[in-house]
């Protein structure tokens, strides 16, 4: 399969495990529902980057669920973070959004969904550490925007409308700075503090 | 000076006449009798011959519900948007009669009479037969309902008006039926019906004029797609057999088909019965080949061709050999590819730069794919490697240019 997939490789880098420097998210072990999802929401225009959807363009969905089923059966090792890029402030307030959220906001902590450990929880909920601090940001800022999307009702995309630029980027630079655990295996599902279209219903 | 103003008169009223029963001729023997639409089978015919003509895919947007309309085609006169196709009364054909579908398929006109824009190929379309024509509009009735308004055009003036598609069509369109002909085989003659009828194969594979008519549409001699910027290449004279396995497989021994065309595999060919693909490609074999015109532009400058032997070992030769062999069953050859020797050069470019993977089809579920190299790759490096290509392994090709890379770059896909 791997043979196969060279075409995902080349900027996700070998096995689907990105450079930590770079913008490309490593895609290795993410669960397999959440690759699926995207794959298809890049090939179908709900999630518009041109290379992936015109790449992504002549696959039907029984082999993007292949695809998917590959990458996240890779277990590969996870490299050191880089050095944080941001000052301590900042780090703090990423580390609070991150753990507690921010009631008053109507903001839920990241753990709350993506898991006490943030390596995701289930098929459906990915991890959010291992991935470049670029990526999170142009991410969270897609969310924001609604350039990036989800089944309705869209919880992420709720959250993101209610986060300032400077929160963002405190995550962003929190998340990316944290080391990965040594066995990040996904937890299983828990109640979630919203309803979310991404995490339920059909495929 | 009143004679002369009266014969001017005289002279634009003619002229107005011409042009308009230039675009109502053959309306009225399209106006038969009713069918039964309801058949089963009809509708069942007419779900196949909807996958003959890929209608879907351009009335579709990616993502949106099936046949629903409002995917936008870009043209170099402006973006034309295709129609809501389902049955919904109000915004979709559910109102429509049969002679009115088999008027806007042969002759080009929505229900109220206005002139369609032929984004829509209406002069393929022309050659569908009756029968067919009621099967599709049967199977397109047995869609759910989408209210879905259609989308304005986006096109530039003059463009944007009846009286220049009116001239249009009075200089370029043609309401005629196909013609089968009886020195051929049946075999021919159904290809023929298929590629220069529903598969609208012309669309792409012949080139357009100044005003986007095609030229010579049943040579298929090839053309650049225009903004897409892939060539459709010339279909004479390719072997039968690997043409049909291509469209069914969307992959063959020696060669994959990519870019636009993986996504007709995918949504139209690889659903058609061997025996349609197997006539289809009959009647390619035997189009007249054109002469190849012998490669434009120059030769590669020597330092050109060492750079790109450079590239080629670093970042092409693991997959595609040293010797340009590929591997079999996985990655393309490229010693002696057609593809590769091709002019001008616009999907090497495409492929290098974005990437691409032939359609995933039941003969090929798991396509092997390539992978982009826009973001690692300058102009340079791709013009470079691009030219090694096409002069090693015995290759005679002219050198690709950066500023070709540049330009095809910024392509745009529907």
């Amino acid at each position: 399969m791997a043979q196969r997939l060279l075409a995902c490789t080349g900027c996700h880098g070998k096995d689907g495990r990105a450079a930590s420097d770079g913008y490309y998210p490593r895609i290795a072990g993410k669960p397999a529902g959440y690759l699926f999802r995207q794959l298809r929401a890049f090939r179908d225009g709900q999630r518009p980057y041109a290379l992936m959807s015109n790449l992504l363009a002549p696959l039907d969905d029984a082999y993007l669920q292949d695809i998917a089923t590959h990458f996240a059966t890779l277990d590969l090792p996870h490299a050191a973070p880089p050095p944080p890029r941001a000052d301590a402030a900042t780090l703090r307030r990423g580390q609070a959004l991150a753990q507690q959220g921010d009631a008053a906001r109507h903001i839920p902590a990241c753990q709350a969904c993506h898991g006490t450990a943030l390596t995701g929880v289930g098929e459906d909920v990915p991890g959010l550490l291992g991935l470049p601090v670029d990526y999170l940001n142009a991410q969270l800022g897609a969310w924001r925007t609604g350039a990036r999307r989800a089944e309705a009702p869209d919880c992420m995309a709720q959250i993101a409308q209610r986060l300032q630029p400077q929160d963002i980027n405190a995550l962003a630079h929190w998340l990316a700075a944290q080391t990965v655990p040594a066995q990040p295996a996904p937890e299983a599902p828990g109640p979630a503090p919203m309803r979310c279209g991404s995490m339920q219903g059909p495929r | 000076m009143k004679r002369l103003l009266a014969a001017l008169l005289a002279l634009l009223l003619a002229l107005a006449a011409a042009l308009w029963w230039l675009n109502v001729r053959g309306d009225g023997d399209r106006l038969a009798a009713p069918v039964a639409l309801d058949s089963a089978a009809l509708v069942e015919r007419g779900a196949y011959l909807a996958r003959a003509g890929n209608c879907q895919d351009c009335h579709t947007p990616r993502g949106a519900a099936p046949y629903s309309g409002g995917r936008g085609i870009p043209t170099p006169f402006g973006t034309v948007y295709s129609s809501n196709l389902t049955p919904d009364l109000r915004t979709g054909i559910g109102a429509w009669t049969p002679a009115e579908f088999r008027r806007a398929l042969h002759n080009g006109r929505s229900r109220d009479g206005r002139l369609l824009y032929p984004a829509f190929p209406y002069d393929s379309y022309t050659r569908i037969s009756a029968g067919d024509a009621d099967a599709l509009f049967a199977f397109l009735l047995g869609l759910p309902a989408v209210a879905q308004p259609n989308r304005p055009h986006a096109l530039r003036f003059p463009y944007d008006t009846q009286l220049a598609l009116a001239v249009w069509r009075a200089l370029y369109f043609r309401p005629g039926r196909f013609e089968p002909q009886a020195a051929q085989s049946a075999d021919w003659n159904r290809g023929a019906y298929l590629v220069q009828g529903l598969g609208h194969c012309s669309a792409c594979h012949a080139s357009r004029n100044a005003l986007g008519a095609t030229r010579d549409p049943a040579a298929l001699a090839g053309g650049l797609i225009p903004l897409q910027n892939w060539l459709a290449p010339a279909l004479a004279g390719q072997p039968a057999q690997e043409v049909a396995s291509l469209l069914q497989r969307g992959v063959s021994d020696g060669a994959a088909l990519l870019g636009p065309m993986a996504e007709v595999v995918l949504h139209s060919t690889q659903h058609l019965t061997p025996s349609d693909l197997s006539a289809m490609a009959v009647h390619l074999q035997s189009l007249r080949q054109a002469d190849a015109p012998r490669a434009r532009g120059d030769a590669p400058a020597p330092a050109q061709l060492k750079r790109g032997a450079g590239i080629y070992e670093t970042h092409c030769a693991v997959c595609h050999g040293d010797e340009g062999q590929g591997r079999e069953r996985a990655y393309v050859p490229l010693a002696g590819s057609r593809a590769v020797q091709r002019d001008p050069p616009a999907n090497l470019v495409q492929v290098v730069l974005g990437g691409a993977f032939p359609a995933s089809t039941a003969g090929n579920p798991r396509p092997f794919g390539m992978p982009p190299f826009a973001t690692e790759l300058s102009d340079e490096d791709v013009a470079a490697v691009l030219s090694y290509i096409r002069n090693a392994w015995g290759h005679r090709a002219a050198a690709v240019q950066p500023l070709d890379v540049q330009r095809w770059r910024s392509s745009v896909r529907p």
